[in-house]
């Protein structure tokens, strides 16, 4: 066992004793790999760095591949522009950010320590101008004097102007990491949902133990961890469980689980967030080498769904803040423990331990084990029960100073001592990964005895086990994990295995509270990817910004990709040192979702481009196709806008001609989209009467009426026509845009407000197609296609009638004779899937009449030449009385939004009317969006009398006309005013006019 | 979020439209002698309170029906969940 033997001469544990001792020697460049040690046997693998051909081995990661080929530097820092290497081994990484892939596949910003190794993989380094190793901005650390915590705010507020054009644009290009490539990304993500007993989120000791008690009582667990290997720091230490090799127990504790048909193996899979209710969101990457699997989804959003969560995620080393602490060849102690360990590579020949705890003196005795020369352990700590005879120990002593700059070549000492080294391995404690257990607005507390947060209060089925709870060491580690899955076997009712937990000695895992050197007087990073250092967070207290979250946003730290995961309790540490506050009492930022960064191409899943939402086609779109329409997105449905004819050049040749073809004979328009609602019951028609502001009660058996449906506050939410098929039976219509909506406060009112009428709905929008056939000859149209017992002669079927009858040998169909064009119209609605073929006949059937199909724009023509209000004008804002449509609200029965549209504002008479709008100049054309201004008047928003809300060219009178909104209108008809527009800068004179441009009596309906 | 559906058991959240306070059920008598004051409480004044809370969430994506969720606001658990109907014959 691994464990530091108290006051021992030798810390040479027998287990590793047995090893070769390893010697760093020249292996295919990757100078800095060990002679042996694991991963050595694998496959190799070449890729490239900056354009240079490196090799490593399968299992890599690109961090480890690098480290190996000697690459010291791999990045910039990101405000001084300072060389950085790679500090750690995992998602916490602050320096080593990369970019790969090329063109399209080209990612910025990606941690080195997270990709897996593939052949071909390309990297490069970011934020440098000019070369890596020659970076033009690196003047902006001789300018570090001026370019503390607040230089934004303090920088670049003078002159204002100078924002804008200046201060904006440079600071953009400066700031930032990698590059977008602007392309678009290739690659196919997928979004996918799990249901499981027990999520047990990490692949580590606890979570491996969890993971095997749970699923050995039978449990549907899913374990879930974000490296490719799962075991955790097990792959990174030499510890013994059961006897074996930690790494080993954990490769056959895989084994073990994947042989069970009840647990699901998730490595590479992030779990990023929890959510109410036991969700928890999780990113998987399924392929490293995405270009070749083009296709195929390269990462997966899986929302998983669980009864209960074993919190299994461990904990991540800290590092101290000292001055120059950022030089490359400084890196967490641990992480160096990982590097050789598990790749078999060692970042440096002379390596300085630098330590508030036990934990730095197993990275020294590791590495010395593999012959690594140890320069020296030094510990800050006064007391420490451990020694080495072999190693120089500096006790209470701590590092001031690093110096060289591509990588550190010294270290100076508290006592004033100047050690050369090539590494250095600091390690400031070990952090519990508290995440997961806070995203419910948990929070942490603090534990004395290992100086860290650990989770407090937990929703009840969330359970955290291993070092993530704050045990850390091994042995209470794996037994915690067992306990926990125990309790959540016994609370689903299930039974335990009757296996023991697995057996490791508990390390010794002393550690103290060390924060950062006081008396250096450099620089000293506390958010190495920030660039944010002590005397930042000073300034930033000093300047008033007392609370974590202020400083916080303040001086950005921890607010980069990795989240501080290194530096948020170091950042929180020092300013309560400057506040002379306990940590406790400071407390921490909230740990909100996402744990690791989630790329937005995953939340997007597969709805990109003509995926990101359904489209809706009409019954008679392959037909309108046929009949080359140009189509437009009304809502999620694709409407035919109009039919250009061979020949026409401009929209307006072919909307002017279906206008005039269907006011001179007939033409014909699909209508589905609007919305169908079959209402049933025999309180059907209270129900009407509840929900329009007109009565339905007394409306006859075959006949339509126009309804007005207001919102309870007395808004007008929607209109259409409703028609009564039988005694109980309505068919409702709503506009198209509001279908879902009216639907929905439809069932509020039946199931809500008014559950005691027997009443039933149901949508019926898709299930009939329906035509509007408009135009004189629209009855002698339909009289040649609906079957011969059926008379729509004017006598038996006059105006707002309808009816069920046959077309086309017995096709069941809807007859309404309703108008929105203003002519002699009717509706007829037949099945769905007889839609296409309907709208075909309907053309045949009209070619003697010269029947025209019309579209969209030619409707929306036709309703404002008649006055109707439509979208434009039932915009949510309007009223009844301002419709002038007053007149429909019934006084003999309660109706939604009755009593508050009485309310006396919105009945002054200065209110505004809907009227229509005709150009003094009839040569001008009118803009929708226009204010009423008086004549003579000074265009402001206090002489501001209303709004154009629609305009069209009106065929008909072959001038422009408009619809709009004025004060008093109904009494100002034949006044003259200015509609203006000053944004298209615009003031025409129109005469104000009935809404009703064309056959204001309505004969034509009738005829 | 999960929502108990009374009728078909556990649901997504995603699946639901939420509309508000249950107190929208309670919809005053437009014959009442103060029914323009009533209406106005009725349509724009809210309870905040803190902890439970009961709202309107409707199944769109489902059975289409209301439902009335009794909700820890500040835990987000939910304690009940009822058909709109059979909590409207019981009294709001």
């Amino acid at each position: 066992m691994n464990k530091l033997n108290p006051i021992e001469d030798n810390i040479i544990q027998k287990n590793q004793s047995k090893q070769t001792p390893a010697k760093l020697e020249l292996n295919n460049h990757q100078i800095n790999r060990l002679k042996s040690g694991k991963i050595l046997n694998n496959k190799k693998i070449s890729f490239k760095f900056n354009e240079e051909k490196l090799q490593g081995y399968e299992g890599d990661t690109l961090s480890s591949a690098l480290l190996a080929n000697n690459k010291i530097v791999v990045g910039r820092s990101f405000k001084y522009h300072r060389p950085r290497g790679i500090f750690s081994a995992g998602t916490e990484e602050p320096n080593a950010l990369l970019e790969i892939g090329k063109n399209e596949y080209q990612e910025p910003n990606v941690k080195a320590t997270t990709i897996k190794l593939f052949e071909g993989l390309e990297s490069r380094s970011q934020n440098h101008l000019g070369s890596l190793n020659f970076d033009l901005l690196a003047i902006n650390d001789f300018l570090h004097p001026f370019l503390s915590a607040g230089f934004y705010y303090k920088t670049f507020m003078w002159p204002k102007s100078f924002w804008e054009k200046f201060y904006e644009p440079a600071i953009r290009r400066a700031a930032g990491l990698g590059s977008l490539s602007g392309m678009p990304d290739p690659s196919t993500y997928d979004k996918g949902f799990l249901h499981c007993d027990v999520l047990i989120v990490g692949g580590g000791p606890a979570g491996l133990s969890a993971a095997l008690e749970a699923g050995r009582a039978n449990l549907k667990v899913i374990i879930a961890d974000d490296d490719f290997l799962f075991g955790g720091r097990l792959n990174s230490e030499n510890f013994i469980i059961d006897d074996q090799i930690g790494s080993e127990w954990s490769k056959k504790s895989v084994e073990e689980l994947s042989n069970m048909s009840n647990v699901r193996i998730m490595p590479r899979t992030s779990i990023y967030g929890s959510f109410d209710h036991g969700i928890f969101g999780g990113l998987e990457i399924k392929y490293d080498n995405y270009i070749d699997q083009i296709g195929k989804p390269r990462q997966i959003l899986w929302k998983i769904y669980t009864k209960f969560a074993i919190i299994c995620t461990g904990s991540t080393e800290r590092s101290i803040a000292f001055g120059n602490n950022d030089r490359p060849g400084i890196m967490l102690s641990g992480a160096i423990r990982s590097y050789v360990n598990r790749w078999s590579v060692c970042p440096g020949k002379n390596v300085v331990i630098f330590t508030n705890n036990d934990d730095g003196w197993r990275t020294a005795q590791d590495l010395k084990n593999k012959n690594i020369n140890i320069k020296a352990i030094i510990d800050s700590r006064k007391n420490i029960n451990l020694n080495d005879k072999e190693i120089p120990i500096f006790k209470n002593t701590s590092i001031i100073d690093t110096s060289g700059r591509k990588q550190i070549s010294s270290v100076t000492l508290s006592s004033g001592e100047v050690l050369k080294c090539d590494c250095l391995g600091v390690s400031g404690g070990w952090n519990p990964n508290v995440h997961l257990t806070c995203h419910q607005r948990g929070k942490p507390i603090w534990e004395k005895s290992i100086n860290a947060f650990i989770p407090g209060k937990t929703p009840s089925n969330m359970l955290v086990a291993g070092t993530a709870a704050g045990l850390l060491q091994l042995g209470e580690n794996l037994k915690s994990g067992h306990t926990k899955a125990q309790q959540v076997i016994l609370s689903l009712g299930f039974k335990c295995s009757s296996s023991t937990p697995p057996k490791a000695e508990n390390e010794s895992a002393n550690n103290s509270s060390f924060w950062h050197v006081g008396a250096s007087k450099k620089r000293s990073w506390v958010d190495l990817q920030n660039d944010v250092t002590t005397k930042d967070i000073k300034i930033s207290y000093e300047e008033g910004f007392r609370s974590v979250e202020h400083l916080k946003r303040y001086s950005t730290l921890g607010m980069a990709t990795d989240q501080g995961k290194t530096s948020n309790i170091l950042g929180l540490a020092v300013l309560a040192e400057y506040s002379g506050k306990s940590i406790p009492d400071t407390g921490t930022t909230i740990f909100r979702p996402p744990y690791n960064p989630v790329p937005i191409g995953a939340f997007a899943g597969r709805s990109r481009g003509k995926e990101f939402k359904p489209v809706r086609l009409t019954p008679s779109h392959k037909e309108a196709e046929n009949l080359s329409a140009t189509f437009v997105e009304a809502g999620l449905w694709l409407r035919a806008q109009w039919y250009p004819l061979k020949g026409e050049t401009h929209w307006r040749e072919s909307v002017d001609r279906e206008v005039i073809q269907t006011r001179k004979s007939v033409g014909v328009c699909d209508v589905t989209t609007l919305g169908k609602i079959d209402i049933q019951g025999q309180d059907a028609a209270e129900f009407l009467d509840c929900v329009y502001t007109n009565g339905f009660s007394k409306l006859d058996v075959g006949k339509v009426r126009y309804g007005l449906m207001l919102r309870e506050d007395g808004m007008v939410m929607d209109d259409g026509t409703t028609a009564r098929f039988d005694l109980n039976h309505f068919v409702m219509t709503t506009t198209t845009a509001n279908a879902v909506n009216v639907f929905r406060h439809l069932e509020f009112c039946r199931q809500c407000l008014y559950p005691n009428l027997d009443v039933h709905l149901i949508s019926a929008t898709e299930q009939w197609a329906q035509f509007a056939v408009a135009g004189p000859n629209s009855r002698k149209l339909l009289e040649k296609i609906i079957d011969k017992e059926y008379d729509i002669s004017n006598l038996n079927f006059p105006y707002m009638g309808c009816k069920k009858i046959t077309v086309c040998n017995n096709i069941p169909a809807r007859l309404f004779r309703i108008s929105f064009s203003g002519e002699l119209a009717y509706e007829i609605a037949v099945p769905s899937r007889y839609g296409n073929s309907m709208f075909k006949v309907l053309m045949d059937a009209g070619s003697e009449f010269n029947v025209v199909a019309y579209g969209t724009e030619a409707l929306g023509v036709m309703r404002i030449e008649k006055g109707h209000a439509a979208g434009n004008e039932l915009n949510g804002q309007t009223t009844a009385q301002n419709l002038g449509l007053e007149k429909m609200m019934s006084k003999k029965k309660d109706f939604v939004g009755n009593i508050l549209a009485k309310r006396s504002e919105l009945n002054k008479e200065s209110i505004v009317k809907l009227v229509g709008f005709k150009p003094v100049n009839k040569e001008i054309e009118l803009k929708a969006g226009a204010h009423f201004i008086s004549l003579g008047k000074e265009t402001c928003t206090k002489n501001d009398e209303g709004w154009m809300s629609s305009v069209a060219f009106s065929p008909s009178l072959n001038h422009s006309i408009g619809l709009g909104f004025i004060k008093n209108g109904n009494n100002r008809i034949g006044e003259i005013v200015n509609a203006v527009d000053p944004l298209r800068k615009s003031n025409v004179e129109v005469e104000i006019v009935s809404p009703h441009f064309l056959d204001p009596e309505g004969e034509r309906l009738r005829e | 979020m999960v929502i108990n559906h009374p009728l078909l058991g556990p649901r997504d959240a995603s699946e639901f439209v939420y509309l508000g306070d249950a107190s929208l059920m309670d919809r005053p008598n437009w014959l009442d002698k103060d029914a323009g004051q009533k209406f106005y409480k009725y349509q724009y004044l809210r309870d905040n309170p803190h902890l439970e809370h009961k709202e309107l969430w409707f199944h769109e994506q489902g059975d289409r029906s209301w439902l009335i969720v009794t909700r820890n606001i500040s835990t987000h658990e939910i304690l009940t969940v009822e058909l709109a109907k059979k909590f409207f014959d019981k009294g709001v």
